[in-house]
């Protein structure tokens, strides 16, 4: 492949993190990493979520100061207290979502800040002229007095690395710069971050999409749980083995692991509750089938950004599908909405549950009556007696941990809080619940009690969709797996197939293979 | 390309026809409408309005609200002439006037960064302050006689008088400092993505304090223009200057949520409101409570307009806001 212009030499590196560490309260989102950044060379911080990249990046560009450690940038410590100090010492970052001033010129986007002058006041010649230069330097050519927000976000990316390169940047950080771009334009970034490269540019590319990152890094540094897992020359470490890295599994242990086995495959007799066909949106996932049946459990496994949750949110209708269609009992459907999937009885327990499912100061009991409401109606209330029992119910059936159903529901331990989401929407009797990491971020036992609900609601013929970062989790938990790499469904795991090898595999795999 | 050029500067357009059209309506129904003096006067009548505007157009670019204009004219108006009753040369008595609306204005600002308060909060506090110190001045009426006042509120550029003059010179060092000095540039960017301007390292915190100086500046001078214009102090002027100007400004094309606009489109949003007044003077018979209606049915045919824009540039691809660009 291409990392074969790794260049070594005796010199200090550009950019030496040694043992810098970031607490948070109750989290150490960095424990002592180490970190090299090389002249010319191309550098990927690998990791799951929670693993410290974006806390890493921060650190160094200022946005965050750490709390021990130290950082050496050409030989000298330095220690940034705002982005625009790491910015004139050099280092120089485009962010996920384009930073830039929408409705402003391309041209001042550029030089805002740092806009040549004559005689007191502002040279626009100067900017728009050398504005059109620096983009030309990276392959662009464009209407430079035009307002930024006319032109797609690839170019609005471009804007912001001609802006970052021409503050005379020795290290650039591009966060996750590819995720709205397509195939070709991703193709025309990577040309311009080789020659940047090569004029001896410091590049550090974070990016869940592997592919991209094996096609453009000559190194990895692997992160897990806020710790340096290793750095790596990419030519030399295989695909599943950084799979393995960064979801910190022993390769060896996982293949002699493979005889465990999913659950028993459900009776065919069972008829497919829900189809999709083509199913896709654009920047969202790639269009995919899928099927479920009642009474089974269906997990998705991917890596961080593979397109776990945009397919909930597709197959839920928080985002409209440009593609596809989709069928219940056999009968065709549109979702345009969230509010209509609960109309069909259907279920979603999102996955960040302290911003998008907890309501922390209202009570256990409101916040399991909430769905069920809405799915009658604001107008048909529910009886505070109905409400009290409907909780009680729950609150015994799941074993809520709470003194009572009146205790707002934040002073609840994080695994009890989970227990309350999921009776909110039991309390409406789902024929299809979507469960996206309903396991993350607490106990073992109440893992443990979770995954029994999970197999004992399938048993009474609920179906369900299991989206976990756990493998394990989900090889024990499903019926049928549903692997995705890079927003693709790249292949669908049944019974005897389902076993952490196979699906690491599946993950690890090249696009091209 | 063409398309989209004109459609960034549609809010201006159309602000400028509607002027047109009610100038050139006005002009043909009653006589002696169009003529110097009836425009001079929409300048000299509306002076004072149209410097508040100006400062209130930066507060609003940055993406913030005054709603202390107003009760600073009030206030730097009796102030004056206080100060001149109290035998005090016009000339210092202006100059404090103006040191006290700008630090004033800087007081403000500072909070709003440093405490991170709310603008509509602090203005408001600012607003019954001044307000309220207006009145400790003096609850009556204070003339002003002195040579020089005299001298200064009679002088006149051939048809200009001081008034529209102030108006006028205040007007082209706006428009100047908004598109050629990077503190302007700034007040655009906090205004278009505050959080993007913090990152590209502008001086946001510091641009933030001065647009609420500067507006304190121009209310302060409004203050003063009063002062020429009607040879009195009086606590009450400028009551509800503030929404006038803020219906000027976003008449004018400004976006209300800051980063779009012209400093040049706040004129002609004063003029409009101005020619709507001089033609019920006009009319005669109407009340003057007709402006009132008029303004509001404007203000909220802008704000639909605004809002069309913004939905269709959002189909345009990207989700962002009117895509009105700030330079001409």
């Amino acid at each position: 492949m291409n990392s074969a212009s790794v260049i070594s030499t005796d010199e200090a590196p550009l950019l030496a993190v040694r043992g810098v560490t970031k607490i948070f309260p109750g989290v150490r989102a960095l424990d002592g990493v180490d970190f090299t950044l090389r002249r010319g060379e191309i550098h990927a911080l690998m990791g799951e979520n929670g693993a410290g990249k974006s806390t890493l990046i921060k650190v160094l560009t200022g946005a965050d100061r750490r709390d021990g450690g130290e950082i050496l940038f050409d030989g000298c410590s330095i220690d940034p207290r705002s982005p625009a100090e790491a910015q004139r010492l050099g280092i120089s970052t485009v962010y996920q979502e384009v930073n830039l001033i929408p409705f402003l010129s391309v041209a001042e986007n550029i030089y805002l800040g740092r806009q040549p002058m004559k005689f007191g006041r502002i040279d626009w010649k100067q900017i728009n002229l050398r504005a059109a230069a620096a983009l030309k330097r990276l392959d662009v050519e464009m209407e430079v007095t035009q307002p930024l927000n006319s032109y797609s976000p690839a170019v609005q990316q471009m804007v912001a690395i001609a802006r970052a390169l021409d503050i005379r940047a020795k290290v650039l950080v591009l966060d996750e710069p590819t995720s709205s771009l397509d195939a070709n334009e991703v193709g025309h970034l990577f040309a311009v971050l080789r020659r940047l490269k090569a004029e001896g540019l410091g590049i550090i590319f974070v990016s869940h999409f592997l592919d991209q990152v094996y096609a453009v890094s000559d190194r990895f540094t692997v992160l897990r749980n806020g710790k340096l897992i290793g750095e790596h020359e990419a030519a030399k470490l295989p695909r599943l083995e950084l799979v393995a890295k960064m979801i910190g599994k022993d390769l060896k242990a996982v293949e002699e692991m493979s005889a465990r086995r999913g659950a028993e495959p459900v009776r065919t007799a069972h008829h497919p509750f829900l189809r999709v066909i083509g199913l896709g949106r654009r920047g969202s996932m790639t269009p995919f089938d899928l099927t479920i049946r009642a009474g089974e459990v269906v997990g998705l496994a991917g890596l961080l950004g593979s397109g776990r949750t945009e397919t909930a949110r597709l197959l839920f209708g928080i985002d409209r599908a440009e593609a596809g269609r989709m069928e219940i009992d056999g009968k065709l459907v549109t979702l345009t909405s969230p509010r209509g999937a609960i109309g069909r009885r259907f279920g979603f327990c999102p996955e960040d549950r302290k911003t998008q499912a907890v309501i922390p100061d209202l009570s256990v009991r409101e916040n399991i009556v909430l769905a069920l409401q809405a799915s009658k109606g604001w107008l048909r209330k529910i009886s505070t007696q109905q409400q009290q029992e409907l909780a009680e119910n729950y609150i015994k059936a799941l074993g809520i941990a709470t003194s009572d159903a009146e205790q707002p529901i934040k002073l609840l331990s994080g695994g009890n809080q989970q227990k309350a989401i999921l009776a909110r929407w039991l309390a409406s009797h789902p024929r299809f619940l979507i469960l996206d990491e309903p396991t993350r971020g607490i106990d073992i036992g109440a893992k443990a009690e979770i995954e029994k609900l999970i197999a004992r609601l399938c048993s009474e013929g609920m179906a369900i969709l299991f989206i976990s970062s756990e493998l394990e989790e989900v090889v024990r938990d499903s019926h049928r797996v549903v692997v995705l790499r890079d927003r693709k469904k790249v292949c669908e795991l049944t019974g005897d197939q389902i076993d952490l090898p196979s699906i690491m595999q599946a993950i690890a795999a090249r696009a091209d293979e | 390309m063409k398309f989209r050029l004109s459609r960034t500067r549609v809010p201006l357009l159309a602000t400028s026809a509607v002027f047109a059209l009610f100038y050139t309506g006005a002009c043909m129904r009653y006589d002696g409408f169009f003529s110097w003096t009836v425009f001079v006067n929409l300048l000299h009548d509306n002076a004072f309005l149209g410097l508040a505007a100006i400062g209130m157009t930066f507060v609003i670019l940055a993406g913030g609200i005054d709603l202390s204009v107003g009760a600073l004219v009030g206030f730097t108006s009796t102030f004056i002439a206080r100060l001149i009753a109290h035998q005090l040369h016009p000339l210092p008595a202006i100059l404090i006037a103006l040191v006290i609306g700008t630090g004033f204005g800087a007081g403000m600002g500072a909070l709003i960064r440093f405490a991170a308060l709310p603008p509509f909060l602090v203005t408001l506090a600012g607003m019954f302050f001044m307000r309220g110190l207006g009145f400790a001045v003096s609850l009556e009426t204070i003339p002003i006689k002195h040579p020089f006042y005299e001298a200064i509120s009679e002088f006149s550029l051939r048809v200009f008088p001081v008034t529209a003059l102030l108006f006028l010179v205040a007007l082209i060092a706006a428009v100047y400092v908004a598109h050629y000095t990077p503190f302007g540039r700034a007040v655009y960017a906090i205004g278009g993505n505050e959080q993007s301007a913090l990152l590209m390292a502008l001086p946001v915190g510091r641009a933030k304090v001065r647009v609420y100086a500067l507006s304190g500046f121009c209310s302060a001078l409004a203050g003063v223009t009063y002062t020429f214009y009607t040879s009195s102090g009086n606590a009450t002027a400028g009551t509800m200057l503030e929404l006038d100007a803020i219906a000027a400004v976003v008449i004018g094309g400004t976006l209300l949520s800051g980063g779009v606009g012209y400093v040049f489109g706040t004129l002609i949003g004063v003029l409009i409101l101005g020619v709507i007044q001089t033609i019920i003077t006009f009319e005669g018979t109407l009340s003057s409570w007709w402006t009132k209606i008029a303004i509001g049915l404007l203000l909220l045919g802008f704000i639909l307009l605004q809002r069309f824009l913004q939905s269709s540039a959002g189909r345009g691809g990207l989700g962002v806001a009117n895509p009105a660009m700030a330079r001409p």
